[in-house]
């Protein structure tokens, strides 16, 4: 169940990460907006937080709970898609587009050798 | 039963708009049986089981020798000397417990017989404004010529043939495929609705054959999320939530179940004083008045002004799928209990403004 776009990097808590140059941009995947259902809310993290790889760094809420998401890759957050926050919605209808979270300048590129290709999480969430 | 089927948002709103059927075989019944139930049920309960006519039901509350609450429940008369209770899942082993205390220090033990059937028995709900117009299908197994095989069998109700004919927490058997399954008409959403009480084993079918006849009016399974947040949209307290063994009653805002004139019971004495002298904390609803994270069972809830006080703890919270913002209840010290008044909900050390409202929080448009 699914889809997994192959450009991305993803993380086993199920966000995708998208790395352009220094930066990552970080969103939660297809089969998380899925499991999550109906999201209500969305809290970003301000800009120029630093965060670490494994950091909870936003909060997306269904009706029924609240679920952190955790950045896959350690930087400085550099944007945030305050689109999520007015209409969370878009992040179950576009979650690696429209519906991106945050814009990460990376402080240790190597993080991203730890990461999953799309083979692998397809593994993990069974689509495979 | 899921916490959902397809997404507590869509199942909620179909509820609302046509119909939804819920697995509620978790809930627990226990038979009473004898001719002095009545007068041992009348100790136990708050609400006032003398007033119940035979083929109807009432919400009720069990409470401890302090007033504060074992359960909640819906107590039927079934016949003129038996009692069907439902109960919560989670209450059914301190429940049972406790009415065999109660039985064993009632003196007369010997005329009322006890029999928890939990096991054995399945339920189902079925809620919704378009129920109506199929439930009685689900009980016609045969033709129009053939009546005789969805009479209801309670003879005390020589006048309904139908589940759509019963009103309000009236129940009655009727016939489903050859066995006598109870039907109420009660629930737990605000919505009008059927609740159905059979064998287990009659259940699964029983399931299929509502399923069939509804899907044509927009019928579909809801889960535990919808039944949740249906109830906290027309403020149905939750054991465990708005009611526990410390609280009160009136404190929980159900006093209107608590008949202090019919005589001793247990817990009376404070509950008749705290109707009288008021009461430290109240249950109250509320709706965010702005933009904010849901609130969630535990989120602390604070005065405003310069100088926030802390004033209670949220019970029941979650968005309001029918009206698209963060609602809840919450125990908050009396003096900011008012209808109106003006809180704030913390949620992850963000305040959230929000004001305290009448129930329910949802009303059907009308």
């Amino acid at each position: 169940m699914g889809n997994v776009p192959t450009e991305l990097k993803y993380a086993k808590s199920h966000e995708w990460v998208k790395v352009d140059g220094g930066y990552a941009t970080v969103g939660i995947t297809d089969h998380a907006q899925h499991e999550l259902t109906d999201i209500v809310f969305v809290e970003l993290p301000t800009v120029g937080r630093v965060v670490k790889a494994g950091e909870a760094c936003a909060v997306v809420e269904s009706v029924k709970t609240a679920s952190d998401i955790y950045t896959p890759v350690s930087g400085e957050i550099v944007k945030v898609n305050s689109d999520t926050t007015a209409n969370p919605a878009v992040v179950n209808t576009d979650p690696y587009t429209a519906g991106w979270l945050v814009q990460i300048k990376l402080s240790d590129p190597s993080e991203l050798g730890a990461l999953m290709d799309a083979a692998s999480y397809s593994v993990q969430i069974g689509a495979a | 039963m899921p916490v959902q089927y397809t997404s507590i948002m869509d199942e909620h709103l179909t509820v609302r708009s046509s119909a939804g059927i819920f697995d509620i075989s978790h809930m627990g019944e226990v038979l009473v049986s004898g001719d002095r139930a009545a007068d041992f049920l009348n100790t136990l309960f708050t609400n006032d089981i003398r007033k119940l006519e035979v083929g109807f039901g009432q919400y009720t509350l069990m409470c401890n020798l302090d007033g504060g609450v074992v359960d909640d429940l819906y107590a039927y008369r079934l016949e003129p000397s038996v009692y069907l209770l439902i109960i919560n899942a989670s209450r059914i082993d301190p429940d049972i417990d406790w009415l065999s205390k109660q039985l064993s220090s009632f003196g007369q033990g010997g005329q009322v017989q006890l029999t928890n059937v939990s096991d054995s028995m399945g339920a189902v709900a079925i809620q919704g404004p378009r129920v109506v117009d199929f439930i009685d299908q689900c009980f016609s197994g045969a033709s129009e010529s053939a009546e005789d095989a969805h009479v209801c069998q309670s003879s005390q109700s020589p006048g309904i043939k139908r589940p759509s004919q019963m009103v309000k927490n009236q129940i009655g058997q009727f016939d489903f495929r050859g066995t006598q399954v109870w039907v109420s008409r009660t629930g737990y959403t605000g919505e009008d609705g059927f609740e159905v009480v059979c064998d287990g084993r009659d259940i699964e079918a029983f399931w299929e054959c509502v399923l069939q006849h509804g899907k044509p009016h927009g019928l579909k399974p809801a889960g535990l999320g919808a039944r949740d947040t249906l109830r906290t949209e027309v403020c149905y307290p939750l054991y465990g939530h708005e009611l526990n063994d410390q609280i009160t009653p009136i404190e929980a805002g159900v006093g209107f179940f608590v008949a202090l004139d019919k005589g001793e019971f247990n817990g009376r004495s404070r509950m008749a004083s705290q109707k009288q002298g008021g009461t430290a904390r109240k249950l109250i609803a509320f709706k965010l008045t702005e933009k904010g994270a849901p609130p969630r069972p535990g989120y602390p809830v604070w005065s405003v002004g310069p100088n926030p006080e802390l004033i209670g703890e949220v019970c029941s919270g979650t968005q309001s799928p029918s009206l698209g913002i963060g609602i809840g209840m919450a125990f908050v010290a009396t003096a900011h209990a008012k209808s109106q008044t003006a809180i704030q909900i913390e949620a992850r050390g963000r305040k959230s403004a929000a004001i305290v409202v009448p129930k329910p929080i949802y009303r059907k448009p009308s």
